[in-house]
C-alpha cells in the first residue's frame, strides 16, 4: 500500500476546516478577532481589578493546599519562637506554617493580600471613572448595577479572606461582624446564632467563611465577571467624543493583534506590581498579632482599608439608641445605623443611579459618547459629595492613628470626622460644580478667541493687545468665528496646535506633545508630522 | 447576515490577485469595519528607529529572562527557612518579589513596545447596532412568547382543579427544597439553660452550683493582694476552658482601685440598685467586652481612670458604674459582684446581671 505523504504545511487549513465542519466557527471567529475597541488610558482601570481577580485565584488555590480551616485548638511547635507553646486554632497555626514552614508561601501569600487589596481598589477607581463620564447611562444601566455587585462581593470576599486566618486581628473582626448581626433588630440573635452556630464564636465559623471564601464568593464573582465582561463586549465598549466619533461607531484598533497584544504587556506589568510588592512591603503579619483572644485586642487595629470607611462610621456614629418600652422592653443599638443600614444604602443606592439621573433628567436616548465630567456638573457634584463622604469616613477608620502620629486628641478627631461627614460633601458638591462651570466656562472662551499665545502687541496708539490664536477660520475683521463645544479637549496651549518642536527626543515620551499631537486619542494625524534631524555641531 | 453581504459583496476573495491584507480588508467590511490606516510607524524599512526600537525590545526580553532564571535560583538556592535574629532567611521574600518583579515588568513592557511601536497604527471603525431588534422580529418573537403563556395560562385557567394543584401542590415542594439547606443552620439563641445570650462562665450552673472563682488565663486563682494598688488584671470563670475563647463573653477586668478613687466609685456602685454591693473592699470588677461591638474594652488610663476600648474609642468612667463618657457605647460596662471564698480566693458572688457584650433587639 503506498503510504500517503504528510503534507506539514498543509496541517493547519487541515485542521482549520475541520473544526469548522464541526462548530461553524468561521464567521464568529472572524468577527471576534476583528472586534473594534476604542482605546483610552482610563479604560484599563477596569482592566486592573480583572488581573488581580487572576492573580487571586492563581495564589489563592495554592494557599488552599496548605491551610486548615479549623477551630481544633492545638499547640504551636513551630520555629518562630515568640508563639511556641502557644494554644491556638489550627487555621491560625497553619497559617503560620504556611509563611514560615513553606518555601515561598509567606510571597505568594502577601501576593494574595496584595492582589486583593489592589483588586477592590481599582473596582472603585474603575467605578469612578464610570460614574464621571456618565458611562452608565442607557444602554448600560445594568452593567453598572452588576459593577456595584462586583464591589460587594469584593468586600465580602475580602473580609471573609481576612477572617480565615484567625489571628487576633481577625478574631477582632468577627467579634465585630457579629455585633453588627446582634444588632438587627428582631433577628439580630437569631442571625449571629445561626452564622456562628451558637454563641460567638463557636467552632464553625472559619470552616463556613472558608467554603464562602474559597467557592460561593469566587464562584458569583466568576460568574458576575463573565456576564459583566459579555455586557460590554455585546454593547461594545463607550468612547470619548472626537473627530469620526459618533454615538453609532466605535473607532478604534482592532482586538488582534495590537489591543490583544497591549492587554497582555498590561497583565505582565499589573502582575509584576503585584509581585514587586508581595516581596517588598510586608502585609498582615500575623504572627505579630497573636492568636485570637476574646480577652486581647491592640490598639490601631485597622481592618483593611476597603472596609475602614464602615469602621469610621461606626466610631462616628453618636450613641443614640432606641428604646422601645414594650413588655420587657426591647432595643435598636446604635451599631446597628452604619454598619447595616450604612453599608446596605451605600451598596444598593447607588446600584439605582441610572435610572435615577434617566428619570431626572428624561434621559431616553442611548448614549455610547462619554462626557467629560465638567460637561455635567450636576453628577460630577454628587460623585465628589460621594467621594468626600467616603473619604471622611475612611479617614475615621483610623482616626486612633492619626490621633497618635499628630498628637491631636482622640475626641477632637471623632468631632472632626461627625462635622467633617456632614459639612465636607455638601462643600465637595459645592466646590466640584464651581470647577465644572469654570472649565466650561474657559473651554468656550479659547474656542471664541482662540488660544493665548503670550505674545504681546503695541498697537500705534501706544495700546497693548495679547494676541490671540484663532482655533478656526477668521472673519472680515481678522476676528476668530466662534466655534461649536464638540464634548473633547480644547487646545489651550500653543504647543497643543503645532507652535513646539519636542524638547527631548529619544526612548522617553516628549515632555511637550509635537504637531502631531491629535486633538483625540487613535485619530491619525492630519498631516505626516514632519521630521526633524537632531541639531549636530554640523561636521 | 451573510447572505445580505454576499448580495452586496465588493471584491471577490476568489481572486488571486488579491493580497492577505485586502481579504483581512474584505473581512473586517463583513464584520461592519472601516480600516481607515493601517501603516508602519517607521519611514521604509529597517529605519534607524525601527532597529533602536527592536534592540530595546529585545533588550527588555533577555533582562526577563535573566530576572526569572534569578527568581528560579532564588527560589531554590536562598536560604529559606525561618531563623530568628537577623539571617539571610530575612531577604528571602524581598528577593523572589523583586526578582519576580523585575521578570515580569520587563516582560510586560517588552510586550507593550512591541503592541505599541513595532505594530502598525491602526485606526479603525465599527459600525454599532443599538437600539433593538427590527420590529417584525421583536413582534413575532413577542407573538411566541405570548403564544407559550397563553397555552399555559388558558389552560390553567379553563381547568380550576390544576391551578388549585399548582397551588396548593407545587408551593410545598419548594419549601421542602429550601428548608433542608436553610433549617440546618437555623439555632435559637434562646435555647440553652442558662440562656447563652445572658449568662457567662461565671454562671454558678457551669462550676456545680458553686460560686465560680476568679482566675488568671493559665488557671489560677486570685488573692486579693495578687493585685497592686492602682493594678488590673484581666480574669476568667475558673471553669474548665474558662479562658478559653469558649467562654468569649466572660473575660473580665479585675481593678484594684485607690481608696479615694474607690470611695468615689463605691457611692455610685452602691447608689444603684442593680451594682450595689458588688465591690469587695477597694477591688472592683467589669465586663471587658466592650457592650458597642464587643472588643475587649482594654485601655485603662489609671489617671483618669477611664477606659478605652481601642476598636471604636467608647470610653466608659470606671469610678462612675462604668458610664459610656464617650464614643458610640450606650450601655455601661456590667459590673461583676465580687467576693472571696473560704480559701481566700476571689470568687464571683453570682454572675453579671446585666447583660455582657454588644447589645441587640430583645436584651431587656
Amino acid at each position: 500500500m503506498k503510504r500517503r505523504k504528510v503534507d506539514l504545511a498543509q496541517a493547519p487549513v487541515t485542521l482549520a476546516k475541520g473544526v469548522d465542519e464541526r462548530y461553524q466557527v468561521a464567521t464568529p471567529l472572524r468577527a471576534l478577532l476583528n472586534k473594534v475597541f476604542p482605546d483610552h488610558w482610563s479604560f484599563l482601570l477596569g482592566e486592573i481589578a480583572l488581573f488581580s481577580f487572576i492573580i487571586l485565584l492563581l495564589t489563592g488555590t495554592f494557599l488552599t493546599l496548605f491551610f486548615d480551616p479549623s477551630m481544633q485548638e492545638v499547640t504551636y511547635h513551630g520555629p518562630y519562637a515568640a508563639l511556641r507553646g502557644v494554644d491556638m486554632s489550627a487555621a491560625y497555626e497553619s497559617s503560620l506554617r504556611l509563611s514560615f514552614e513553606v518555601r515561598g508561601g509567606l510571597f505568594l501569600r502577601q501576593m494574595h493580600h496584595w492582589a486583593a487589596l489592589l483588586f477592590v481598589a481599582a473596582i472603585v477607581v474603575h467605578m469612578a471613572r464610570i460614574f464621571f463620564t456618565g458611562a452608565f447611562r442607557k444602554p448600560r444601566e445594568a452593567n453598572w448595577a452588576i459593577g456595584v455587585l462586583l464591589f460587594l462581593l469584593g468586600f465580602l470576599a475580602g473580609f471573609t479572606g481576612y477572617s480565615l486566618p484567625d489571628d487576633g486581628l481577625s478574631g477582632t473582626g468577627l467579634r465585630i461582624a457579629s455585633a453588627i448581626m446582634l444588632s438587627i433588630p428582631v433577628a439580630g440573635t437569631w442571625i449571629s446564632a445561626s452564622i456562628f452556630g451558637g454563641e460567638f464564636p463557636g467552632h464553625l465559623i472559619i470552616g463556613r467563611f472558608y467554603i464562602a471564601h474559597v467557592l460561593l464568593i469566587p464562584a458569583a464573582l466568576l460568574a458576575l465577571i463573565a456576564v459583566h465582561l459579555g455586557l460590554v463586549f455585546k454593547q461594545k465598549h463607550t468612547q470619548w467624543p472626537g473627530p469620526m466619533r459618533t454615538n453609532t461607531n466605535v473607532v478604534g484598533e482592532r482586538m488582534f493583534p495590537r489591543y490583544a497584544l497591549k492587554q497582555g504587556g498590561f497583565f505582565m506589568a499589573v502582575f509584576g506590581t503585584v509581585a514587586l510588592m508581595a516581596g517588598m512591603f510586608q502585609i498582615n503579619p500575623i504572627w505579630l498579632f497573636g492568636p485570637y483572644r476574646a480577652s486581647e485586642v491592640s490598639s490601631a487595629s485597622q481592618p483593611d482599608w476597603y472596609v475602614m470607611f464602615m469602621d469610621g462610621l461606626v466610631r462616628l456614629m453618636p450613641n443614640w439608641q432606641i428604646y422601645i418600652p414594650i413588655g420587657n422592653g426591647y432595643s435598636i443599638p446604635p451599631l446597628f445605623w452604619p454598619a447595616v443600614v450604612g453599608l446596605g444604602a451605600l451598596t444598593t443606592v447607588p446600584m439605582f443611579y441610572p435610572w435615577i439621573e434617566a428619570r431626572r433628567t428624561k434621559d431616553k436616548a442611548i448614549h455610547n459618547l462619554l462626557q467629560r465630567p465638567r460637561d455635567n456638573p450636576e453628577r460630577t457634584g454628587i460623585g465628589a459629595m460621594a467621594f468626600t463622604f467616603f473619604l471622611v469616613a475612611t479617614l475615621s477608620g483610623g482616626n486612633d492613628v492619626i490621633a497618635d502620629k499628630f498628637h491631636i486628641s482622640l475626641n477632637a478627631m471623632t468631632w472632626a470626622g461627625r462635622i467633617g461627614l456632614l459639612i465636607g460633601p455638601p462643600l465637595a458638591y459645592f466646590l466640584a460644580v464651581r470647577v465644572c462651570l469654570g472649565l466650561q466656562q474657559h473651554d468656550r472662551e479659547v474656542l471664541a478667541h482662540g488660544v493665548e499665545t503670550g505674545i504681546i502687541r503695541r498697537l500705534p496708539n501706544g495700546q497693548f493687545i495679547e494676541v490671540h490664536q484663532p482655533l478656526g477660520p477668521v472673519d472680515d475683521h481678522g476676528h476668530p468665528i466662534p466655534l461649536e463645544y464638540g464634548g473633547w479637549v480644547v487646545p489651550k496651549k500653543m504647543n497643543r496646535v503645532g507652535a513646539l518642536a519636542p524638547a527631548i527626543k529619544g526612548f522617553f515620551f516628549p515632555v511637550e506633545k509635537p504637531a502631531e499631537a491629535p486633538v483625540s486619542p487613535a485619530l491619525p494625524p492630519v498631516t505626516a508630522g514632519e521630521q526633524r534631524e537632531e541639531i549636530t555641531s554640523g561636521r | 447576515m451573510t447572505t445580505l453581504h454576499d448580495e452586496t459583496e465588493a471584491v471577490d476573495v476568489s481572486d488571486p490577485r488579491l493580497s492577505r491584507f485586502e481579504i483581512v480588508k474584505e473581512g473586517a467590511r463583513r464584520d461592519d469595519i472601516e480600516i481607515v490606516t493601517y501603516e508602519s510607524q517607521f519611514h521604509g524599512t529597517d529605519s534607524k528607529a525601527e532597529k533602536r526600537v527592536v534592540r530595546n525590545i529585545a533588550l527588555l526580553f533577555f533582562i526577563a529572562g535573566i530576572a526569572g532564571i534569578a527568581f528560579v535560583v532564588f527560589y531554590i538556592a536562598w536560604p529559606w527557612q525561618f531563623e530568628l535574629g537577623n539571617t539571610l532567611s530575612d531577604y528571602y521574600t524581598p528577593i523572589l518579589g523583586l526578582s519576580l518583579g523585575i521578570a515580569l515588568f520587563c516582560l510586560g513592557f517588552g510586550i507593550l513596545a512591541w503592541a505599541k511601536k513595532l505594530l502598525p497604527h491602526e485606526v479603525s471603525i465599527q459600525k454599532r447596532h443599538d437600539g433593538g431588534s427590527p420590529t417584525d422580529e421583536q413582534k413575532i418573537t413577542g407573538q411566541t412568547m405570548l403564544f407559550v403563556a397563553e397555552e399555559l395560562g388558558q389552560g390553567v385557567q379553563r381547568r380550576p382543579l390544576l391551578k388549585g394543584a399548582i397551588g396548593l401542590g407545587l408551593a410545598p415542594l419548594g419549601v421542602a427544597a429550601a428548608a433542608p439547606l436553610i433549617g440546618g443552620l437555623i439555632q435559637n439563641p434562646h435555647r440553652d439553660n442558662p440562656p447563652m445570650m445572658f449568662s457567662t462562665g461565671f454562671n454558678s450552673a457551669f462550676n456545680n452550683g458553686k460560686q465560680v472563682r476568679l482566675t488568671r488565663s493559665d488557671g489560677t486563682p486570685l488573692r486579693p493582694e495578687d493585685v497592686s494598688t492602682g493594678g488590673q488584671l484581666t480574669v476568667f470563670p475558673g471553669i474548665p476552658g474558662g479562658a478559653t475563647n469558649e467562654w468569649a463573653d466572660s473575660p473580665t477586668l479585675l481593678i484594684h482601685l485607690r481608696p479615694e478613687d474607690a470611695d468615689v466609685a463605691r457611692k455610685n456602685a452602691d447608689a444603684d440598685p442593680r451594682n450595689k454591693g458588688s465591690m469587695w473592699g477597694d477591688y472592683i470588677a467589669y465586663s471587658k467586652i466592650c457592650t458597642h461591638a464587643g472588643c475587649p474594652a482594654s485601655l485603662y488610663e489609671q489617671q483618669t481612670n477611664r477606659l478605652l476600648c481601642p476598636c471604636h474609642q467608647s470610653q466608659f468612667n470606671i469610678t462612675d458604674n462604668a458610664q459610656p463618657i464617650f464614643g458610640p457605647a450606650t450601655r455601661r460596662l456590667p459590673m461583676l459582684p465580687l467576693t472571696v471564698d473560704d480559701e481566700g480566693f476571689f470568687v464571683a458572688a453570682r454572675d453579671y446581671k446585666d447583660t455582657v457584650g454588644p447589645d441587640f433587639w430583645e436584651r431587656p
